[in-house]
């Protein structure tokens, strides 16, 4: 079974301030700390697990700065076998069809069974890179996966839909998987995991490496614009209740209370 | 001729809710783009939704086959792309759910279309096709034009629009469908109902929710002291469901359970367009997070901006005191 896990480094913004560049189209990260994107950490587990379970072998691939390495040594000490890196400032990184493309050059020449990438990512929250990147590998795909079942030729697997309903569809290998969250429980990576990774072939390649003309993927070539960037006002309606911690559990104690909401 | 086709979404034999929330959109894109709005219809004996559709003052076309009994992404793509070289919309439209997720970024790159997911707002600025969408969990907006085309698509978000309310009558045109045979490569199986836990958080009055910034699961108990005080019961974010911290059954939003709560008290939790769609029930909202531009504030009757590690243990305490 060969698979391929294609993962992203993230800045955690869940509770930090997010203020924008100078120029007003980009996000001021310096502030931030990353990690890989959620839903590709389960992605990197349920390969792990099918690697282990179905005799296979894992690649890893992102694309991101140099500093992204410590997210894929991490995906390497949990059981990836190796990784490509791709770096290239010249591909059109808001458009999930453009980072489509790029993931596919760097796949599709190569033999696999199974794609898995996270369904979502935090920072842009498209949802869509996946399934492009299944159209243009020319293979079946299924999103938002929260259970894969591999049998003969054939991936039986649990979608999420709304509502906590489920959809179970069988589609043909090779496939590319978008691995929701919570479909597995990630593990830590060994101690002897971590000094294995440190030995796992790491390449780095750009778009001339992957052979891809730069006119395929770049600002140009996609069909969409970033036009602009910015924060949008919280309208919010509701009483700030102010003071030191103990006052403000006071203050909302007595609102609860005498408003005989509790 | 700009004419938008919208892709209506249908699962059960229910029509979901964003079929018609994207006609709170779709008609006045349309007129800016000088053209009507089409809505697609592919089932199996769905008369009744066409003719509900079509209540809203639309043209719907239909496809009525046992094809279609079951949803299948690979078939709508097949449709979908037959139908744009026939009709040649301006703009497709489909929902950002389970299924638009499945099929729309395929699509896109099948036909080479300038593609937009999960939009908030959508205008034609001098024949321009602009959409709004959400960075960074709603911290950051963008807007983003989608370059000179005979065809592109967007996503709409769920719940983002109010669906309007029926209007004239549209009329209904069943059309051929243009796949023929069903496909080997993808078969729908069945679906599975949510699992019924201990407790149905649909039916609760008083909530208290949990979400990333609790940290880790040992700090639960700082939430249970707070639901035992208060008689409520216990709920989260996904994020809070996917670490274990809770069980799935007690998961809000949007792919969990909607929820109606007199009370709602909810810490940690950032308010991500998918955990707020399941909280729009609740009367009384008080949120607790760090960070002041947290998009649940928008939701808050009352809010804390603090550090909930420090505020919610002397909230039971005092709570404690006061009810004696």
């Amino acid at each position: 079974m060969k698979i391929f896990t294609c993962i992203k480094y993230v800045p955690d913004t869940s509770e930090a301030e997010v203020k924008l560049d100078s120029e007003g189209t980009g996000v001021d990260s310096s502030r931030f700390s990353f990690d890989i994107n959620d839903a590709d950490n389960y992605a990197v587990e349920e390969s792990v697990l099918i690697k282990e379970k179905h005799d296979g072998d894992v690649t890893v691939v992102s694309i991101g700065p140099k500093s992204s390495d410590v997210m894929i040594r991490m995906a390497m000490a949990k059981g990836c076998d190796r990784a490509i890196r791709i770096e290239d400032e010249r591909i059109a990184t808001h458009d999930p069809l453009m980072v489509a493309k790029v993931l596919a050059g760097a796949i599709k020449d190569q033999e696999f069974d199974l794609v898995f990438t996270g369904c979502m990512a935090e920072d842009y929250g498209q949802a869509a890179t996946g399934v492009a990147l299944a159209e243009l590998l020319g293979v079946s795909h299924a999103a938002y996966v929260k259970k894969v079942e591999i049998e003969d030729g054939k991936v039986k697997v649990h979608r999420e839909l709304e509502g906590g309903l489920r959809e179970v569809v069988e589609i043909s290998l090779p496939a590319v998987l978008t691995i929701q969250t919570g479909i597995n429980e990630p593990r830590y990576a060994p101690i002897r995991g971590i000094r294995q990774a440190q030995k796992k072939e790491l390449k780095v390649m750009n778009l001339d490496d992957l052979g891809i003309p730069e006119g395929e993927v770049n600002a140009e070539a996609s069909r969409i614009v970033l036009e602009k960037l910015y924060i949008p006002v919280v309208e919010s309606k509701a009483e700030i209740i102010e003071g030191e911690p103990e006052e403000k559990a006071e203050k909302l104690a007595s609102i609860l209370v005498k408003g005989g909401l509790v | 001729m700009g004419n938008v086709l919208v892709l209506a979404e249908h699962r059960q034999g229910e029509l979901r809710d964003i079929s018609i929330e994207m006609l709170a959109l779709a008609p006045s894109v349309a007129e800016a783009l000088g053209g009507e709005v089409m809505v697609l219809l592919l089932g199996s004996e769905v008369g009744p939704m066409a003719e509900k559709i079509a209540g809203h003052g639309v043209k719907v076309l239909v496809v009525d086959d046992p094809l279609f009994a079951d949803y299948n992404s690979d078939k709508y793509q097949k449709v979908l792309s037959a139908l744009i070289d026939d009709y040649k919309p301006k703009l497709v439209m489909m929902g950002q759910t389970a299924q638009g997720v499945d099929l729309a970024p395929a699509l896109a790159v099948e036909k080479g279309l300038p593609f937009v997911p999960d939009i908030i707002g959508l205008e034609v600025e001098e024949g321009v096709i602009k959409a709004t969408r959400q960075l960074y969990s709603g911290k950051v907006n963008a807007q983003v034009a989608l370059k000179e085309t005979d065809t592109g698509l967007v996503t709409v978000r769920e719940a983002a629009f109010e669906a309007p309310d029926p209007s004239t009558t549209g009329a209904v045109e069943k059309i051929d469908s243009p796949l023929k045979e069903d496909l080997d490569y993808r078969k729908f199986v069945e679906y599975i109902e949510a699992e019924i836990g201990d407790v149905d958080i649909t039916q609760s009055e008083i909530l208290v929710g949990i979400g990333r910034g609790l940290k880790e699961d040992k700090n639960l108990p700082v939430a249970e002291a707070l639901a035992e005080v208060i008689k409520a019961d216990l709920c989260g974010s996904r994020a809070a469901c996917d670490a274990g911290w809770l069980p799935d059954d007690r998961q809000v939003g949007t792919s969990g359970k909607t929820v109606q709560p007199k009370l709602y008290i909810c810490m940690g939790i950032s308010g991500a367009f998918q955990h707020v769609a399941g909280i729009k029930g609740a009367k009384t909202i008080v949120a607790i997070n760090k960070d002041p531009n947290a998009p649940i504030f928008a939701e808050a009757d009352y809010a804390i901006i603090d550090d909930l590690h420090k505020v919610v243990p002397q909230l039971t305490e005092k709570l404690k005191e006061l009810k004696g």
